[in-house]
C-alpha cells in the first residue's frame, strides 16, 4: 500500500515548516477539527515544531469523544438484553457509561462483539436469525454513509433482526457552535479531510464568510497537515478568509454523490446532544421515518434513557478548544486513559488522551532533544 | 497467607470503574492490566524472592548448576495462521522465554486442554507441529498432560508449555541491567505475528500476504553471547509488541530509552494494515524477535553476530538508554518531534475512522 511514508518525508516536511516560519509574523490561533489529525499531530509532534506564533486548539472531532454519555448508557442498556448481538467498533468498548462500560457488560455475560463495517454486523444478523443484532452507528459524516448503507441492505434483503443505533454527528453545526462561543479564539479552521470527501466542500464558503475564517480542508499524515497550516497562515497574514483544499489528493469539491444519495435516503437532520457540549441545533442525523423501524432506541424502548456528565471533567472545555488538557485539575490525577472521567481520554483520538499518552512528561522531553544520536 | 489483603475493591488505583471488579480481555493484554493482577493479586498471594525478579523466565541455582525455568499459556485463534500455529507458539514461546535469560533451553513439557468435539486430525496436526519446532529449537519434549473440556468452554485446544534450560557461567541478563549508555538492538522487522493472526482472524486482506514470524531464539542468543557474555538485558516482544518490552526493562532498571523512529523496521505490510486499522506496529505482537540491551563498546560486533545468524538478519539499531527521564520510553519521530512510548493499557482497539 502507497501513500504512508510518502507523506511522511522529513525533507519535504523541514521544507513545509521553512516555509511557515517565514510566513508568519503574528500569533495566530487555528482549529484542527478532526480527532483522527489531533493524534497525527501529537504523535508526531508537528506541534513542537511550528512557530510559537502558530497554535493548535484541538477541535471536538473525535467520534467517541462527543457521543453523550446517555447514548453510551443506551447502548450498555441494550447491549445487557439477553436476545441482543451488539455489535461496534473497537474503540467504543471502553468509553464509560454511567456505571460501567461495553467491556464490563460483555465480560457480565453480555454478547458484544468487535466488527470493521456495520456490513458484518448485517451479515452477523443475517447467518444469526435467532439474534437481536444491533450496530452502534456513531461517527461524523464518514462513518455515516456505511451505516445508511448497512440499513438500506436490511431493509432491501428484509433482514428484521438489525437494528441500527445512531447517533451520528455533523462538522458545519459544530463549527458554527464553536465560532458562536462567547469565549472562541480560534481564528480559521483545518477541516476535516475524510469528512470532506464524502460531504464536498459546499457547506463551508458560507461559514467562512460569516465569520470571517479561512478554511483549509486538510488530510491527515504529516505533510498533509503542515501542507493545511501553511495554506491557512498564508490566508490569515493575508487578511484571506477563503475555502481552500489542500487535501485534492482525497476530497472532490462535489464530494461522494453515492454516498450523498444514500445519506439522503435513510437519514434526516435532526438535533444531536455532544458529549461536555451539548445540543448543538442541527447537528446530527437520524434514521428518516421510512427507516424508523431499523431504529435501536425505538425497537429496545430506551429512547427516555438521561444521564448527568462527571462535574470533575471539563472535556466539554478541552472539546471546544478553550483550555488545553493539562490546564484541567483531574488530567493525570484522577482522569487517565486507566480510569477515565470523560471520553476524551478514552479513545486514542481524544485531545486528553493523546496529551496523556504523549506529552505528560513535557520537561523530559526538552531534555531528551539534547540526547545524542542513536546508532 | 489468610491475612493477606485481596481486597481489589480496596486497590489505590480502582479496577476499571471501580466496583464489581471482574476479569476483562485486556488482564491477559500483557499491558498495564496485566500488570497491576500480577502486582495486586498474584505477588500478594505466594510472591518470593525469585518471583520478585518478575523476569520472562525464572533463574535458579539448583545442584550447583544455574536454571533457567518457564511457563506459558496459549490461547491463539485460529490455530493455524499464515507462517505457523498454535504449535509453534507454544514450543518457541517458552523457548524465547529461556533464552532471554541467555539460558541454552534443553527440556519442555506440553500440557493440551481439549474442547469435547475438536476434530482428531486437527489435534494430530498441532501434535506434529509441536515435534517438528521442538525439533527445530534443538529441545526435547520430555513430559506431558491431556484434559478435555466440555464443548462450547474452550476453542478447540489450548496449550501449556514449561521449559528448563542451563545458564552458561559468566552469564547474568535480566532487565534491572539496562542501564545508560546501553544500545538497544532489534533483531528484525516488527509486528508480523500480529498482524498475521488479525489477518485470518477477522477475515481482513492487505494485499500481499503476512506471515508470522514465530521462531526459536535460542541459537540466535547463544551467537551473541559468544561475541560477548556481558549482554545487559533481552526481552522477546510477545503481547503489548515492542513498547510494553521496552517499557518493562525501563521500569524494571530505572533507566530512561530513548527510540529513534525511523530506525525501527517495519515492514510496508505491517505499516500499512496498522495505518488501516489504526493500530500502532510498536505495540504489535512478534513471536520470533528479541530486544537486547548491550553495553555501547561490544554493540557493533553483537549486531555483526546477530545480522550473520538467519534469525537475525534484519537486526538493526533503534535507539539507547539514558540517565534523562528514568523509567520511561521516549520515541523521536521522523519528523524530529518527541512522544512518550507508553505502555499499553490493555489490548489495541482498532478506530473507528
Amino acid at each position: 500500500m502507497k501513500y504512508l511514508s510518502e507523506f511522511q518525508d522529513p525533507q519535504l516536511a523541514r521544507r513545509l515548516l521553512d516555509d511557515i516560519h517565514a510566513t508568519v509574523t503574528r500569533p495566530w490561533a487555528m482549529m484542527e477539527v478532526c480527532g483522527g489529525q489531533t493524534h497525527s499531530i501529537i504523535r508526531h509532534g508537528i506541534d513542537q515544531l511550528l512557530p510559537e506564533q502558530v497554535e493548535l486548539i484541538h477541535g471536538p472531532g473525535c467520534p467517541v469523544c462527543v457521543t453523550p454519555l446517555e447514548m453510551i448508557d443506551k447502548a450498555l442498556a441494550i447491549a445487557a438484553l439477553p436476545e441482543v448481538t451488539f455489535c461496534s467498533f473497537g474503540d467504543m468498548l471502553r468509553v464509560p457509561g454511567s456505571d460501567r462500560d461495553l467491556f464490563r457488560v460483555k465480560s457480565a455475560g453480555g454478547d458484544v462483539r468487535v466488527v470493521y463495517s456495520p456490513l458484518d454486523a448485517l451479515e452477523i444478523a443475517r447467518r444469526e436469525p435467532d439474534r437481536q443484532v444491533v450496530f452502534f452507528g456513531i461517527g461524523f459524516e464518514t462513518t455515516a454513509p456505511a451505516n445508511a448503507m448497512a440499513v438500506h441492505q436490511a431493509r432491501r434483503l428484509g433482514i428484521g433482526n438489525f437494528s441500527l443505533l445512531v447517533s451520528h454527528v455533523r462538522v458545519p453545526p459544530a463549527i458554527e457552535a464553536v465560532m458562536r462561543s462567547p469565549r472562541c479564539r480560534v481564528q480559521a479552521f483545518l477541516a476535516a479531510g475524510h469528512v470532506c470527501s464524502v460531504m464536498g466542500v459546499e457547506e463551508y464558503p458560507a461559514l467562512a464568510a460569516r465569520f470571517g475564517v479561512p478554511i483549509v480542508v486538510t488530510g491527515f499524515e504529516p505533510l498533509d497537515i503542515l501542507e493545511g497550516i501553511r495554506r491557512t497562515v498564508r490566508q490569515l497574514e493575508r487578511g484571506e478568509h477563503r475555502v481552500e483544499n489542500a487535501y485534492p489528493r482525497a476530497v472532490r469539491a462535489e464530494g461522494n454523490p453515492a454516498a450523498l444519495r444514500m445519506l439522503g435516503e435513510v437519514f434526516e437532520v435532526t438535533d444531536r446532544a455532544w458529549r461536555g457540549i451539548g445540543t448543538i441545533p442541527g447537528s446530527g442525523w437520524r434514521l428518516a421515518g421510512a427507516y424508523r423501524e431499523f431504529d435501536a432506541e425505538h425497537r429496545f424502548g430506551v429512547g427516555d434513557l438521561s444521564a448527568e456528565e462527571p462535574a470533575e471533567c471539563r472535556s466539554g472545555e478541552v472539546l471546544q478548544g478553550l483550555i488545553k488538557p493539562r490546564e484541567c485539575a483531574a488530567f493525570g490525577t484522577t482522569c487517565t486513559p486507566r480510569t477515565p472521567l470523560g471520553a476524551t481520554m478514552v479513545s486514542s483520538e481524544g485531545a486528553c488522551a493523546a496529551y496523556y499518552l504523549y506529552r505528560r512528561l513535557d520537561p523530559a522531553a526538552t531534555t531528551v532533544k539534547e540526547a545524542h544520536p542513536v546508532g | 497467607m489468610a491475612e493477606t489483603a485481596l481486597d481489589p475493591v480496596a486497590w489505590t488505583c480502582p479496577a476499571p470503574l471501580g466496583d464489581e471488579p471482574v476479569v476483562v480481555l485486556g488482564h491477559g493484554g500483557g499491558g498495564r492490566l496485566s500488570a497491576e493482577l500480577i502486582g495486586r493479586l498474584f505477588v500478594p498471594a505466594y510472591g518470593n524472592d525469585v518471583l520478585a525478579g518478575l523476569g520472562d523466565s525464572a533463574a535458579l541455582t539448583l545442584g550447583g548448576a544455574r536454571l533457567a525455568f518457564s511457563t506459558d499459556s496459549y490461547v491463539v485463534r485460529p490455530l493455524f495462521f499464515p507462517g505457523g500455529s498454535i504449535g509453534d507458539l507454544a514450543v518457541n514461546g517458552t523457548v524465547n522465554d529461556l533464552a532471554m535469560s541467555g539460558a541454552r533451553p534443553a527440556y519442555l513439557s506440553c500440557a493440551f486442554i481439549l474442547e469435547e468435539g475438536t476434530p482428531l486430525p486437527v489435534v494430530a496436526d498441532v501434535a506434529r507441529a509441536v515435534g517438528a519446532a521442538a525439533e527445530a529449537a534443538g529441545v526435547s519434549v520430555v513430559t506431558g498432560d491431556t484434559k478435555v473440556v466440555d464443548a462450547g468452554h474452550g476453542d478447540g485446544v489450548y496449550l501449556t508449555t514449561s521449559g528448563v534450560g542451563l545458564i552458561p557461567d559468566g552469564v547474568d541478563i535480566r532487565p534491572q541491567r539496562a542501564a545508560p549508555g546501553d544500545v538497544v538492538i532489534v533483531s528484525g522487522p516488527v509486528g508480523l505475528h500480529g498482524i498475521a493472526v488479525l489477518s485470518v482472524r477477522e477475515g481482513l486482506e492487505f494485499g500481499v500476504e503476512v506471515t508470522s514470524d514465530t521462531a526459536p531464539l535460542g541459537g540466535l542468543v547463544a551467537a551473541m553471547l559468544a561475541v560477548t557474555p556481558d549482554v545487559h538485558a533481552l526481552r522477546d516482544p510477545t503481547r503489548g509488541g515492542v513498547a510494553a518490552a521496552l517499557n518493562e526493562i525501563a521500569a524494571a532498571s530505572g533507566t530512561g530509552v530513548v527510540l529513534a523512529e525511523e530506525s525501527v523496521p517495519v515492514p510496508e505490510a505491517v505499516a500499512a494494515a496498522c495505518g488501516f486499522l489504526g493500530l500502532d506496529p510498536l505495540y504489535v505482537a512478534n513471536e520470533g524477535r528479541l530486544l537486547a540491551f548491550v553495553p555501547r563498546p561490544h554493540a557493533e560486533a553483537v549486531l555483526a553476530a546477530m545480522r550473520r545468524h538467519p534469525h537475525g538478519s534484519g537486526a538493526a539499531v533503534i535507539g539507547e538508554c539514558v540517565a534523562a527521564h528514568p523509567g520511561v520510553v521516549v520515541a523521536r519521530t521522523r519528523l524530529g518531534g518527541t512522544r512518550v512510548v507508553d505502555l499499553p493499557l490493555g489490548e489495541q482497539l482498532p478506530r473507528i475512522c
